[in-house]
């Protein structure tokens, strides 16, 4: 009896279904990357549990992945606003970057203000910086349908090499030893660090604001209506939407938390401007926004697992292991991760064919 | 006059590098299928070829390396979205961020090493004695001279033979092609291929013809700027070519500047590629403008039987 077999839509899929096969394609993304580490000559167990032990083995681990993790939270909720109404915004690492331009910018040279009021207007700034910086590619999108992927990622450069010359150039600092850096801010405009410095208020920062999105998304007209516009614009422009208004809206809201990175960065970690201060944090952000389905509060958690994953490659560094195998094992995680989706949504089936083609 | 005959040579080296990904990618989209990854598809191309040039020291073995590389990386882009029919964009990202790690991966022994072995230009007799356009088109490296046979042979497959019309239906209608008995899954499996390969020799080109050198920034954004290309010259090879000619003479323009206005921080100098990218992106396909531009109709559709 001759058998094939077909693909057939799943009715529904249960959440239990969804999240064995993801754990399984992440499996199998990291069986993957261990060809190519096999093929460098590295044992791939060995790199495995020493990224692991590096990352989640210890407390100090914990606290410097989740460190790591903060500003790929709070950029991921930015990117995940706007995708999850079909705006490419892939331009959160210049958003990022002139976020932290505007927030450095004023802890060093604008007037001296009380710590909690310094910090204030450090993150009001970067939050502008970063919506205006989105809104530029925001705008040609919303009135002339120009293409919000290109426009976004080609501002990326322009606002790194900006950054760039700031720091080689007029903000270097005089005082130090030549290197492209800014001077260090002043104490007042630094973030207070709770645990004795292991947790920092940017992160309760990004936890209180992933739960605020999460509610806004469940329980406002506004969230409601993103929803709709991803799902189909012309279902939306007949329910009145305004799809302009939206599209700036969100795209503004994007680059917002984006900038904000910037400043929580600055205030937190750095310290200071620093050439390539988002370190792909902005690209990061997009693979985030889209395993975690656009969920705020599973941005969070995915954010962590990224951040560790960081924190792991430096840790097999001193094993010869290049740092990009971070970046090669995201990128393959996302790939495998898209695989899995058709298994969720499709079911193969072996039928018994009794009609020839 | 040595000056301007050095500016429009090397225009003609960054222009035809961006060709080579240009035009493979109108392939791809003109059969329906977007590829946003590029870049990372560049980079892993450059990685390999440079890394074969560095074990082989023979070029045309490491350009046949990047294609093999390219035709591997097309099929499983292929399989992504066209056999499980995925979003065309989130895996453009992945296939980005995975190149450019896996090309970061390997290439971190020979960041920086210059390359021993190059493409060298070949002057053709008689044609490239003719003043100014003779040093400048006809004393090339080999793969300028084969991007010149491309255009035109790509020009006369798409708008010219059966099967660059079965190629444009096929980013317009599928559903009829299949209706008609083709298969729109292998020939579309064959452009997306195509794309990928063209897209690691660009970047082989990059390492081996232009930068001459290896280290993981060197693409910075050339293959989304290609990405780009494909837009403005509105999916038609030849009108792309005056875009990279365009984005070719404005980053090697950046360079001179350097050297004649040395007050201007090189930064702006460089910023000045990707702007242009924004402006004429904006000028050449924003709604304002009453010209009808020609988007494959399927481009990012997934093709499925079942919705036929």
């Amino acid at each position: 009896m001759k058998s094939k077999f077909v693909v057939v839509r799943r009715d529904h899929t249960s959440i239990g279904l969804r999240i064995g096969y993801i754990l399984l394609f992440v499996l199998l993304a990291m069986v993957f990357c261990s060809i190519f580490m096999i093929s460098l000559g590295f044992n791939p167990l060995t790199v495995y549990f020493k990224m692991f032990k590096s990352a989640f083995g210890s407390y100090n681990g914990w606290t410097k992945s989740i460190l790591q993790g903060v500003p790929l939270m709070i950029c991921g909720l930015g990117v995940s606003i706007a995708f999850k109404m079909n705006l490419n915004n892939i331009g959160a690492e210049g958003q990022y970057a002139v976020g932290a331009i505007a927030a450095a910018g004023f802890a060093l040279f604008g007037p001296k203000l009380p710590a909690v009021l310094e910090i204030l207007v450090m993150i009001v700034l970067a939050i502008a910086a970063g919506c205006l910086w989105a809104l530029l590619a925001a705008i040609p999108k919303a009135f002339w349908g120009v293409n919000e992927t290109i426009v976004t990622l080609m501002l990326n450069y322009v606002a790194l090499l900006l950054m760039d010359y700031l720091c080689y150039g007029p903000w270097k600092d005089a005082g130090g030893l030549n290197l492209p850096y800014t001077a260090n801010i002043d104490e007042s405009a630094r973030m207070p660090m709770f645990f004795n410095g292991s947790i920092s208020s940017a992160f309760i920062l990004a936890v209180v604001m992933a739960v605020i999105m999460y509610l806004f998304f469940k329980y406002t007209t506004t969230g409601y209506q993103v929803s709709v516009i991803k799902n189909s614009l012309n279902a939306a422009r007949y329910a009145g939407i305004n799809v302009k208004k939206n599209i700036l809206i969100v795209m503004g809201i994007s680059g917002a938390l984006a900038g904000l990175t910037g400043a929580a960065q600055v205030s937190s970690v750095t310290y200071r401007l620093q050439p390539s201060l988002p370190a792909g944090a902005g690209y990061t952000a997009i693979i985030i926004a889209y395993l975690s389905k656009f969920n705020p509060l599973i941005v969070i958690l995915v954010s962590i697992f990224f951040g560790g994953l960081e924190k792991g490659a430096y840790g097999v560094q001193s094993m010869g292991v290049p740092s990009q195998v971070a970046t090669m094992i995201r990128g393959a995680i996302l790939i495998f991760v898209i695989a899995s989706d058709f298994f969720t949504e499709y079911r193969i089936r072996r039928i018994k064919a009794d009609v020839k083609d | 006059m040595t000056m301007l005959t050095a500016i429009l040579s090397s225009t003609i080296v960054v222009a035809v590098c961006l060709l080579y990904a240009t035009v493979g990618e109108i392939f791809s989209q003109r059969a329906g299928v977007m590829n946003l990854g590029l870049e990372g598809i560049m980079l892993v191309g450059a990685v390999f070829g440079y890394i074969v040039d560095c074990k082989t020291q023979n070029l045309m073995l490491s350009i046949l390396a990047a294609a093999a590389v390219g035709l591997g990386v097309g099929v499983a882009y292929a399989f992504l979205t066209v056999t499980l029919m995925a979003d065309q964009t989130v895996c453009g990202l992945a296939l980005l961020t995975f190149g450019t790690g896996l090309a970061g991966f390997f290439g971190k022994a020979y960041t920086n090493i210059p390359a021993n072995h190059q493409f060298q230009a070949l002057a053709i007799p008689g044609l490239s004695k003719i003043p100014i356009i003779g040093p400048v088109l006809f004393n090339q490296n080999i793969l300028v001279y084969i991007m010149y046979l491309i255009i035109p042979a790509a020009m006369y497959y798409i708008y010219h033979t059966r099967y660059g019309l079965l190629l444009r239906s096929l980013g317009e209608n599928p559903g009829a092609l299949d209706a008609t008995g083709y298969n729109v899954f292998a020939m579309r499996y064959g452009y997306v291929m195509f794309g990928c390969m063209m897209t690691t020799i660009s970047g082989a080109y990059l390492s081996l013809a232009y930068t001459n050198l290896w280290n993981e920034n060197m693409v910075n954004g050339m293959g989304w700027i290609a990405c780009a290309l494909v837009i403005f010259g509105s999916w038609n090879p030849l009108k792309s070519v005056f875009g990279a000619l365009l984005f070719g003479g404005v980053s090697v323009l950046a360079n001179y500047f350097q050297l004649l206005l040395p007050t201007v921080p090189s930064q702006f100098m460089k910023m000045l590629p990707y702007l242009l990218t924004v402006i004429v992106l904006i000028l050449t396909t924003g709604s304002f403008r009453k010209k009808y531009v020609d988007v494959p109709a399927a481009l990012t559709v997934p093709y499925d039987r079942e919705n036929r």
